[in-house]
């Protein structure tokens, strides 16, 4: 190899973007070449004082959300698509599943409304995952999660320890559902993060299952209180955790 | 009952929210390399991102960062022809604000005016050797991402890189850069 070859192939060559049959005629070039090995050694400096040296723009704080919200001005039908396309899943459900019409029917009777909180339950979830929003007070310790929420709430959610059954809690945070600040429990199994959201009323409903956009949902109401649980967790893990809950 | 296959709107949005809005960094730094100021930087960023969202049903599998790079890139394209009547403006002209981003510990290791030179030796460069130098350094791309990207063959990367590399060794040694 030339001077003049070696030098063509020396930026691909620091790259790591070469061959091992043209690395290796490189290397043996360098060997017996101080004047190839000068060019070299002043092309890495160049490379290292421009990866280490020259400035990454970050993003703006505000650019995600006018982006989004960009998006969602242009597309109208970002939001409305949504319930439209639950009545046509639904309508082919009950077809299907007619054995369990009953629990059908309690759903058709206000498609919309329970599709919107879904989907705002699963916009929640992926924000506080996003976000760095997860919780706002951090304590695995219930004594410590309940109070804070008197401070702020009408009502007192349940912050159950169910660490020793492989549950542990995170912390707690409000967020905001169906028009009010709802409590948020944050629960964690292995690596998966779950929310439990936690507000009042009067309905009792029996438990529910969803599964959206690869999360799973639970929903059940009683003793005044509905609950919704979140989480990328499987199923079955989800079903127990609620049903330490409900004990 | 709801079912995962067809993704609705609103879902878009989220797996959009998921996949491409983590590369929000590296869009803004190829844009604001590319344009030279924040305030284009951000305008490109805005318009790519609505063109990524109409394009993103269905392309899901894909490599979302190169795709929002590319999406970036072409969009940072349509604008510079759009005002091409327009002189271009040069970056010593403007009243370029100072960079607000915190430093990291390495890059506050240099020296301020050396970050300058090395700013304004890049901005100076002609645009094919910058987007490919951004594209190379800063984002760690290989050859073959940055040929998807720039829409041209690899070769043309590597001499695009090469030559970009030479012009900026040629500048900084004349400034007297020291690393």
């Amino acid at each position: 190899m030339t001077c003049e070859e070696t030098q063509n192939l020396l930026d691909p060559y620091v790259d790591g973007e070469l061959d091992w049959s043209s690395n290796l005629a490189i290397e043996s070039h360098l060997q017996g070449c101080p004047l190839c090995s000068c060019v070299l050694a002043s092309l890495k400096v160049l490379v290292s004082v421009m990866q280490r040296g020259a400035p990454k723009f970050k993003a703006p704080l505000h650019l995600k959300s006018t982006v989004l919200s960009g998006i969602e001005r242009a597309n109208p039908a970002v939001r409305h698509s949504f319930v439209d396309w639950r009545w046509v899943t639904l309508a082919a459900s009950i077809i299907v599943i007619a054995a369990l019409s009953w629990l059908v029917a309690t759903r058709t009777a206000k498609p919309s409304l329970e599709t919107q909180l879904i989907g705002d339950i699963v916009s929640n979830h992926v924000r506080s995952l996003m976000a760095d929003h997860l919780t706002d007070v951090s304590s695995s310790d219930t004594h410590n999660v309940k109070p804070w929420f008197a401070e702020k709430l009408d009502y007192s959610p349940p912050a159950k320890d169910l660490s020793v059954q492989g549950f542990p809690l995170l912390g707690g945070r409000m967020d905001y559902l169906e028009n009010r600040p709802v409590a948020v429990l944050v629960y964690q199994r292995n690596q998966h993060l779950i929310n439990l959201f936690v507000w009042p009323a009067t309905e009792r409903t029996p438990e529910s299952r969803f599964a959206l956009r690869g999360y799973n949902l639970i929903h059940w109401g009683k003793s005044g209180t509905t609950y919704w649980l979140i989480s990328d967790l499987n199923p079955e893990e989800l079903t127990e955790f609620a049903s330490l809950l409900k004990d | 009952m709801l079912k995962r296959e067809r993704l609705s709107g609103h879902n878009e949005l989220i797996g959009f929210n998921d996949a491409v809005l983590p590369h929000m960094d590296a869009a803004y730094n190829l844009a604001r390399w590319l344009t030279r100021n924040d305030h284009d930087a951000e305008d490109v960023v805005q318009e790519a991102s609505l063109r990524a969202f109409k394009y993103w049903a269905g392309l899901s599998h894909r490599d979302s960062r190169s795709w929002l790079l590319a999406i970036v890139r072409n969009t940072f394209y349509t604008w510079l022809r759009q005002r091409s009547p327009e002189v271009p403006r040069r970056s010593d002209g403007e009243v370029d604000d100072v960079d607000v981003e915190t430093p990291n510990p390495e890059i506050a290791a240099i020296r301020e005016a050396d970050r300058e030179m090395l700013k304004s030796a890049l901005e100076d460069l002609p645009i094919e050797f910058r987007e490919a130098i951004v594209l190379r350094e800063m984002e760690g791309l290989s050859y073959k991402e940055i040929a998807d990207i720039a829409d041209v063959p690899i070769g043309t990367v590597m001499s695009r890189l090469a030559r970009g590399r030479k012009r900026l060794q040629a500048t900084l040694m004349h400034q007297g850069v020291r690393s």
